[in-house]
C-alpha cells in the first residue's frame, strides 16, 4: 500500500533549545488509523501542526498526500481535514453556518454545498441543532461539529488532535464510533493523537509511541503489547522463593517494587497454578493482560500518567501553544 | 487570491457582526453623541473658517466614527485567535492575501454602514449634499476605512491578547485622531505639530472629507487623493505581509 504521509527526520526546535520533535521518521499508509500515543507535551500536536502546514519544521521533511508541507502548503491543505484539540468553530455562528463558511473556504461546487452540509450534520447527529448557535452546544456536540466540518470537503486524510479530550465517557464512546465509521465507510486515512491509552488501543491500526519528541516504538497495538513479554502477575507475599520461580519456563521477568513482586509470564491463565505453588503463602495476587501503559513504561521507564506534567512536557506545550 | 474566498470571509464577518448587538449599538450611538453634545456645546460660541463649529467638526466626527471602527475591527482579529477560529481558517486552502482582503472588505462594509448613519444626521446640522458630493464622500470613506482596517489588522496579527486594546487606543487611535485637524484647523500650527499632522494619514482623510462635505480644503484635493491612494497601497501591502507571517 502507498504511504500518504511520510516524514523523514522531521524536527522542530523552539527557541533553539526546546526539542519538541526530534528526528521523526514515519510512514502512514492509505486507509489506516494511525495513532500518536504519548503524554501531553510529547510533541504530538507539534507534529500535527507541521503536517497541517501551521508550523514550519526546523529540519527534516514531510510529505502529505504526496505534497511537501513546506513547498506546497496549499495542496497539502486541500488534502487534509483537521479537528483541533481546542474546538475552533465560531460560537456566534450556527452549526449550519459554520459548515457553510467551511464549504465556501474550500470552494465546494455551489450545487453540492447544501447536500453535503445536510449529510455531514446527519452523520454526526447534529441535524436537529443545525440552526442553533454553537455557543449553546455541549463539548461533545462541538467536537462532533468539528468532525463534520473536517469532513465536508472530503479530504483524503483526517487529523484528529486529542479528539476526546474533555469529553465524558459517553461522549468519548460516541466519538470512537464515528472515527471507526469514517475509517470503514469512507476509507479515510486518519491520524489521531491521544494521551489515552484505551483510545489508541481500541481505534488505531498502528501506534507510534512518542516520548519527549522522539518516536520510541511503532507497531500494531497487539504487537506492542506482546513486546511487554507476556501477562503481568502482581503478587504480595512474605517470602516467595524467587530462585525457584525463576526456574519456571513460563516466567520471563521478576521485579520487586514497593513490597510487591511484578512477574512477567507467558499465558498466565495456564501457568498461574505452577507459579503460585512456588510462591508459597500468598497475601494477594493480581493477573492482567499488558496494556499500552505497560508498553510505554517498558520503552520510557515511566508510566503515561507519571510523564504528564513533567518539566519538559510543560515547556513543549507552552512553546507549541504560542506558535 | 480567490474572490469566493474573500466572499466567504466577508460573509462570516457580517453574520457575526449582526449578532453582536453591543457592537452595533455603540457603533451608531457614539458618533451621534459626539456630534450633538460636543459639537453643539462648543459650537455655540466657536466659528472656524466661516463655519459654525458643528459643521467644521462634522468631517472629524465622521472620520472618528470609521477610524475607531476600522482599527478596532482589525484588532478584533485577536479574538479569532482566542477562540481558535483563526487556526481553522489558516489551514484552509485560502491564501493569506485572500483572508486579509476578506477581512478588509468586512471592516469597510461595517465602517460604511456606520458612516451612512452619521451622514444622515449631517442633514440636521445643515450639511447640504449633492449627488456628486455624496458619492465623493462615500468613496473617500471606503478608501480611508480600507487603510485603517489594514492598519488594525496588521496590529491584530501581532497581538496575542485583547488586553492590548487599551494600548492601541492610547498610542495609536488618540494620536492619529487628535493630531489630524479633525477638531482644529491646520493653519498656524507650531512647527512640530505641523510635521506630525503632515505624516498622519488621518489628516488627509479629514481634509478631503471636509472638502467634499462643506467645501473647504486645506490641501489640494488631488494631493489628498494621491496620498490616500499611496497609503492604501502601503498599508495593504504591509497587512498582507503581516498575515503571511502570522501564526495561529
Amino acid at each position: 500500500m502507498a504511504a500518504v504521509i511520510e516524514t523523514k527526520g522531521l524536527t522542530k526546535t523552539f527557541n533553539g533549545r526546546i526539542h519538541a520533535v526530534q528526528d521523526l521518521s514515519i510512514s502512514i499508509e492509505e486507509g489506516e488509523i494511525y495513532g500518536f500515543l504519548g503524554p501531553n507535551g510529547a510533541g504530538k500536536t507539534t507534529t500535527i501542526k507541521m503536517l497541517a502546514t501551521l508550523l514550519d519544521p526546523t529540519s527534516g521533511s514531510a510529505k502529505v498526500n504526496g505534497y511537501d508541507v513546506v513547498k506546497q502548503p496549499s495542496k497539502v491543505r486541500e488534502s487534509i481535514g483537521i479537528v483541533f484539540q481546542e474546538p475552533s468553530s465560531d460560537e456566534l455562528l450556527t452549526g449550519y453556518e459554520n459548515l457553510k463558511l467551511s464549504a465556501l473556504m474550500y470552494d465546494l461546487p455551489a450545487s453540492e454545498i447544501e447536500g453535503r452540509i445536510d449529510a455531514s450534520l446527519e452523520l454526526v447527529e447534529l441535524a436537529e441543532r443545525r440552526n442553533d448557535l454553537v455557543k449553546t452546544y455541549s463539548g461533545g456536540m462541538r467536537r462532533r461539529l468539528e468532525i463534520a466540518r473536517g469532513l465536508l470537503h472530503r479530504p483524503k486524510i483526517l487529523f484528529l488532535d486529542e479528539p476526546t479530550l474533555g469529553l465524558d465517557p459517553r461522549g468519548r464512546e460516541t466519538m470512537w464510533k464515528y472515527v471507526e465509521r469514517l475509517s470503514e465507510e469512507q476509507k479515510m486515512t486518519i491520524l489521531l493523537t491521544t494521551h489515552y491509552m484505551e483510545e489508541a488501543d481500541s481505534l488505531a491500526d498502528r501506534i507510534c509511541i512518542i516520548d519527549r519528541g522522539k518516536s520510541v516504538a511503532i507497531d500494531t497495538p497487539a504487537k506492542l503489547k506482546r513486546k511487554v513479554g507476556g501477562d503481568l502477575v502482581t503478587i504480595v507475599a512474605d517470602s516467595p522463593r524467587i530462585a525457584e520461580i525463576r526456574k519456571l519456563k513460563s516466567v520471563k521477568k521478576i521485579e520487586q517494587k514497593d513490597g510487591k513482586f511484578l512477574i512477567t509470564m507467558d499465558n498466565a491463565a495456564a501457568h498461574l497454578q505452577d507459579l503460585l505453588k512456588k510462591v508459597g503463602k500468598v497475601d494477594s495476587v493480581e493477573v492482567r493482560r499488558p496494556t499500552l501503559d505497560d508498553v510505554f513504561i517498558r520503552y520510557t521507564g515511566r508510566g503515561l500518567e507519571q510523564a504528564e506534567g513533567g518539566w519538559f512536557e510543560k515547556m513543549v506545550q507552552n512553546s507549541a501553544n504560542k506558535d | 487570491m480567490s474572490l469566493k474566498g474573500i466572499y466567504a470571509i466577508w460573509w462570516r464577518e457580517m453574520t457575526v457582526f449582526m449578532r453582536e448587538t453591543p457592537r452595533v449599538v455603540s457603533a451608531i450611538a457614539s458618533p451621534v453623541i459626539w456630534l450633538f453634545i460636543f459639537g453643539a456645546g462648543l459650537g455655540a460660541s466657536v466659528n472656524i473658517q466661516g463655519l459654525d463649529y458643528q459643521k467644521f467638526i462634522f468631517a472629524g466626527v465622521l472620520t472618528q466614527t470609521f477610524l475607531f471602527t476600522s482599527i478596532f475591527y482589525g484588532a478584533y482579529l485577536v479574538w479569532d485567535k482566542r477562540i481558535d477560529l483563526l487556526k481553522s481558517i489558516l489551514v484552509s486552502p485560502l491564501s493569506r492575501a485572500t483572508i486579509f482582503f476578506g477581512k478588509v472588505l468586512g471592516g469597510v462594509t461595517i465602517s460604511l454602514v456606520e458612516s451612512l448613519i452619521v451622514l444622515f444626521f449631517g442633514i440636521f446640522i445643515g450639511i447640504q449634499y449633492t449627488p456628486i458630493s455624496f458619492l465623493m464622500t462615500v468613496a473617500v470613506v471606503i478608501i480611508a476605512s480600507a487603510i485603517f482596517t489594514s492598519i488594525g489588522l496588521t496590529v491584530g496579527s501581532m497581538m496575542e491578547s485583547p488586553e492590548g486594546f487599551q494600548l492601541l487606543t492610547t498610542f495609536l487611535l488618540f494620536p492619529l485622531f487628535f493630531l489630524s485637524g479633525a477638531l482644529f484647523p491646520l493653519d498656524n500650527l507650531p512647527g512640530w505639530l505641523s510635521t506630525v499632522t503632515s505624516i498622519n494619514p488621518v489628516t488627509y482623510v479629514v481634509d478631503m472629507l471636509r472638502g467634499t462635505l462643506v467645501g473647504t480644503y486645506h490641501f489640494d484635493p488631488s494631493h489628498n487623493l494621491l496620498l490616500l491612494g499611496a497609503f492604501l497601497v502601503i498599508t495593504s501591502a504591509i497587512g498582507v505581509e503581516a498575515f503571511k507571517r502570522m501564526k495561529s
